[in-house]
């Protein structure tokens, strides 16, 4: 067995530092688990890059430099590198990678996931790394045999000189290609030549989530783990001004009660004696600036604010000048509340500090952000920072904090404890520990023209920033306009003459973040609900006229025609069911819905079906991108009928899935996808699909019951 | 003493939580304990496995499951019964483990995803995985658990039926149009293995 392979975790991290951010390291394996059983491993697993190990067993092992949230992006990167690569696809293995800058986001320079970003981003790098490998082992082949490389190809894992009738298998080849000196711009394979991108393939996931294997963050356990709750302020902002911890220190199983930044922790053997003793402590709170805070308030000031002029994100034309000539107008007002992300796994956090270095094992999409930050609180170089990324139970935007939020407790709690913890938030923790997406307020007026059609649309927006504050301030705000603010508004593309974008940035002690579909999530609503407005009062069908004025936007064009085909526009429904459409392009993918929904007595909205066609350039797995357009549709349907929150005395009013309630399964509608085929590079697939849904079952409302739907969530009281 | 088991003195072990792994004698329908002491220990059998742990009777099963016995396949979602991610059976009926006290189990029968097949091999695992229902997967043992109950007591289920039985159980990443799906294909293929 040779040197290269046996380097272990420490000596990668510094190898990998060393390479300077270039891609190829051939020295290493990464190692997260950090086991003895993985160190066994090492021998028989060689690395041909930092992306990919062949081990002598034939196994074929790809690092994902990006977590698997449900997103699928576990089968999708493998399917990219063994596209090049050639494996036996049934050997293919997934392993999280470890924190290095060899893994960073090639677009965003740092190691990430989110942004509906992996797949285009990645859909170079992974290919090439594939196709690397398998030069090395066909040079490593041909080396052996005595014949040019070239005269050699490759099939299913499998090096093969048709000449001489040589094979050699992968596995046997793997140590000599791993020492060889990786060759430079491999040319990659011709779309039209692909043989599993693009094909319908089974996610390398689903027997470990379908027999409880699956590892999440919750479930590690590391030697002499102690597991804490924490006992947060009821306030945003609050700090503790007196603790009497006595009675919860006399529950047996509690280890000690520590104050932390963030509020007390209560350290125990176990989750639920730490549990049973939080409900014993008795903290009396300062509650700070936000103790105020009132949803009721703050949608008034909203509305009022959205009356003065805010900060130009967009002007095109003369909109005051086309509002005054015009024949008519339409003006509307729409609210969305603070939404949490509430994914089924609550957030939690195990780490294991000690005097030199900090190890740390959680679900996060954000692993450069979290050891920066991580590293801070531990008062240690960012290179003693180890992170284990987990399988994550849902991400939705909230397990890349830019705080770290999460993580950065754990450390403090690990310090206090002096024992490997795991922080562990329950469901009111999780709801009630704000970074949510924030509540907005949109106004509209739109002019329209002798023969109803708009010439003139103007949209003042009212909501916090999610990025002031953070470190991507410089990055993502320019000139007052926080990008995530006006995204799917001042990019409308729709062809309008005269149009308008302004923005308010109110600052309120709330806690905001990135939430599945960012700023779409609500432009996606207000924008396709108001063009719904528009199109009534100009006489005009809405979807007529959304086809006259996306002429100049063929792909979405493309994909409005196929969701109304699909879903036969125009065609008679039965009795009070009603039939509305919406377009949404967001993360560059072009997406159109239609939803036939029906209102019953006392308010309560059905949703029969939905139709969906997707434009996200080329598909590599077609499943994924249907499964992600089913589970947007109903992420967004839950923010339709289901969820808020709200603040009363500054205090969150929900708590659990009794006031946060999801859509669940006899609620859900029948699904239909429809996915436009295309050669375009691959775009967004995780986000795309949750904004076109409110909007088209706003307008479904609408045309079955002529009722407008200006706020969400949708009220039965607003319909009956 | 709870009845109705009995367990291999010589097969008693105890792991780093305290608990102690018995191999399960079965003599005919009843199973019992032999050999084991202490007045505050809870005995259940899990995945036909019997268990004496020591903890607070108070402490919901959910917390015994994954901290106690390490089966991590039963998940924490609400603590509240309302999502369902901790579903397990006990004697054969779908329990919310989240707030079952796990006095509430002694001497019964607990069934989690560990044991409701070995090798993926339970008709809704098949269909599972051909139907590629799984996202994230943190909901998935629950959404499992309470299937199997269903089809145990009902072979052929319509949608009205999935819908009432499943709504307990909720999946965050949307997968329910696939679970009704892979339901119905459990069915198929239980009723096909039946049929043979």
């Amino acid at each position: 067995m040779s040197a290269p392979a046996m380097v272990g975790r420490r000596e990668f991290i510094r190898t990998g530092a060393a390479m300077g951010g270039g891609l190829l390291v051939s020295l290493y394996a990464p190692l997260p688990g950090g086991s003895g059983s993985a160190l066994a491993a090492e021998e028989k697993d060689f690395a041909l890059n930092a992306f990919v190990r062949i081990g002598t067993d034939e196994s074929v092992t790809v690092i994902s430099a990006h977590s698997e949230m449900g997103q699928g992006i576990y089968t999708s990167l493998p399917m990219l590198l063994n596209e090049e690569l050639e494996a036996d696809w049934s050997r293919i293995r997934v392993e999280a990678a470890p924190v290095d800058k060899v893994y960073n986001h090639p677009v965003l320079g740092m190691q990430m996931t989110g942004g509906s970003t992996t797949s285009p981003a990645e859909w170079e790098r992974y290919r090439k790394m594939g196709a690397t490998a398998r030069v090395m082992l066909s040079e490593a082949a041909a080396a052996k045999w005595g014949v040019e490389a070239s005269t050699c190809r490759v099939e299913n894992g499998v090096v093969i000189h048709a000449a001489t009738n040589k094979r050699a298998t992968y596995g046997s080849l793997a140590n000599a290609a791993a020492r060889l000196t990786p060759p430079v711009n491999v040319p990659l394979k011709n779309s039209k030549d692909f043989t599993l991108v693009g094909k319908p393939t089974r996610r390398l996931d689903t027997p470990s989530k379908t027999d409880g294997t699956a590892k999440f963050g919750l479930d590690v356990t590391v030697p002499g783990m102690l597991t804490a709750v924490v006992a947060r302020p009821p306030v945003f902002g609050g700090r503790v001004a007196k603790l009497d911890a006595r009675e919860a220190l006399k529950v047996p199983g509690v280890r000690a009660v520590e104050q932390v930044p963030s509020g007390v922790a209560v350290i125990a053997e176990r989750f639920w004696p730490a549990k049973l003793g939080r409900e014993k402590l008795i903290i009396e709170w300062d509650l700070g600036p936000n103790a105020g805070l009132s949803t009721e308030k703050m949608l008034r000031d909203f509305r009022d604010t959205a009356l003065k002029p805010g900060a130009i994100a967009k002007k095109t034309g003369d909109p005051e000048g086309a509002l005054k000539t015009a024949a008519k107008t339409v003006t509307a007002e729409y609210d969305l509340p603070y939404l949490a992300h509430a994914m089924m796994e609550p957030l939690n956090c195990v780490v294991d500090l000690r005097r030199d270095s900090c190890e740390i094992w959680t679900g996060t999409q954000f692993e450069t952000v979290d050891r920066r930050n991580a590293a801070q609180a531990a008062a240690l170089p960012a290179d003693s920072v180890l992170i284990h990324t987990t399988l994550l139970g849902g991400g939705f935007g909230r397990r890349a904090n830019p705080n770290s939020d999460f993580v950065v407790e754990a450390v403090h709690v690990a310090r206090a404890a002096q024992a490997p913890v795991k922080v562990v938030w329950t469901r009111e923790d999780d709801l009630r520990g704000g970074w949510y997406r924030p509540m907005w307020h949109d106004r509209f007026v739109a002019g329209l023209d002798a023969n109803g059609d708009p010439v003139a649309w103007t949209h003042t927006i009212v909501g916090q920033s999610i990025l002031q504050g953070t470190l991507f301030e410089s990055f993502g705000i320019k000139d007052g306009i926080d990008s995530a603010s006006v995204e799917g508004a001042a990019d409308l593309l729709y062809g309008m003459p005269n149009l308008q974008v302004d923005l308010h940035t109110p600052k309120i002690g709330v806690p905001v973040q990135w939430w599945r579909s960012v700023g779409h999530s609500h432009t996606g609503f207000s924008v396709e609900a108001f063009f719904d407005e528009v199109a009534h009062a100009g006489g005009k069908d809405p979807y007529e006229l959304r086809r006259k004025l996306l002429a100049k936007q063929p792909r979405m064009k493309a994909v409005l025609e196929l969701a109304a085909q699909k879903a036969n526009w125009g065609s008679p429904l039965p009795p009070g069911v009603g039939r509305g459409i919406a377009t949404h392009f967001s993360f560059d993918s072009y997406v159109a819905q239609v939803v036939e929904a029906s209102v019953g007595k006392g308010g309560a909205v059905r949703v029969h079906r939905v139709v969906c066609a997707v434009d996200c350039g080329l598909v590599i797995n077609p499943d994924t991108v249907r499964a992600q357009m089913e589970g947007g549709i109903i992420f967004g349907l839950t923010a339709a009928l289901k969820t808020e929150i709200t603040l009363k005395d500054g205090r969150v009013e929900q708590g659990n899935f009794d006031d946060y309630q999801m859509l669940r399964i006899f609620e859900s509608p029948e699904i239909e996808v429809h996915i436009v085929p295309s050669g375009e590079n691959p775009t967004g697939v995780g986000e795309p699909g949750v904004p076109p849904v409110a909007p088209a079952l706003a307008n479904a409302i609408f045309a079955a019951t002529g009722k407008r739907v200006r706020r969400l969530p949708i009220r039965a009281s607003d319909l009956a | 003493m709870p009845r109705g088991f009995r367990l291999q003195a010589s097969n008693v072990g105890k792991n780093r939580h305290n608990v102690k792994v018995y191999n399960l004698i079965q003599a005919g329908n009843t199973f019992l304990v032999q050999g084991a002491g202490g007045q505050e220990m809870i005995r259940f059998l899990v995945n036909g496995k019997a268990v004496e742990v020591d903890v607070d009777p108070a402490t919901p099963l959910l917390w015994v499951l994954r901290e106690s016995l390490g089966m991590t396949g039963t998940k924490f979602g609400c603590g509240m019964a309302l999502c369902g991610a901790c579903t397990v059976h006990l004697d054969g009926k779908a329990m919310r483990s989240c707030v079952a006290p796990v006095s509430r189990v002694e001497g019964k029968r607990v069934t989690t995803i560990e044991g409701l097949s070995t090798n993926l091999t339970h008709p809704l695992q098949r269909a599972w995985m051909e139907l590629d229902v799984p996202q994230c997967g943190y909901c998935q043992s629950g959404q499992i658990m309470s299937a199997a109950v269903l089809l145990a007591e009902n072979p052929k289920p319509t949608d009205k039926d999935i819908d009432e039985a499943m709504g307990g159980n909720i999946c965050r990443c949307g997968t329910y149009p696939r679970i009704r799906k892979a339901i119905h294909k459990a069915a198929e293929l239980a009723n096909a293995g039946r049929a043979k």
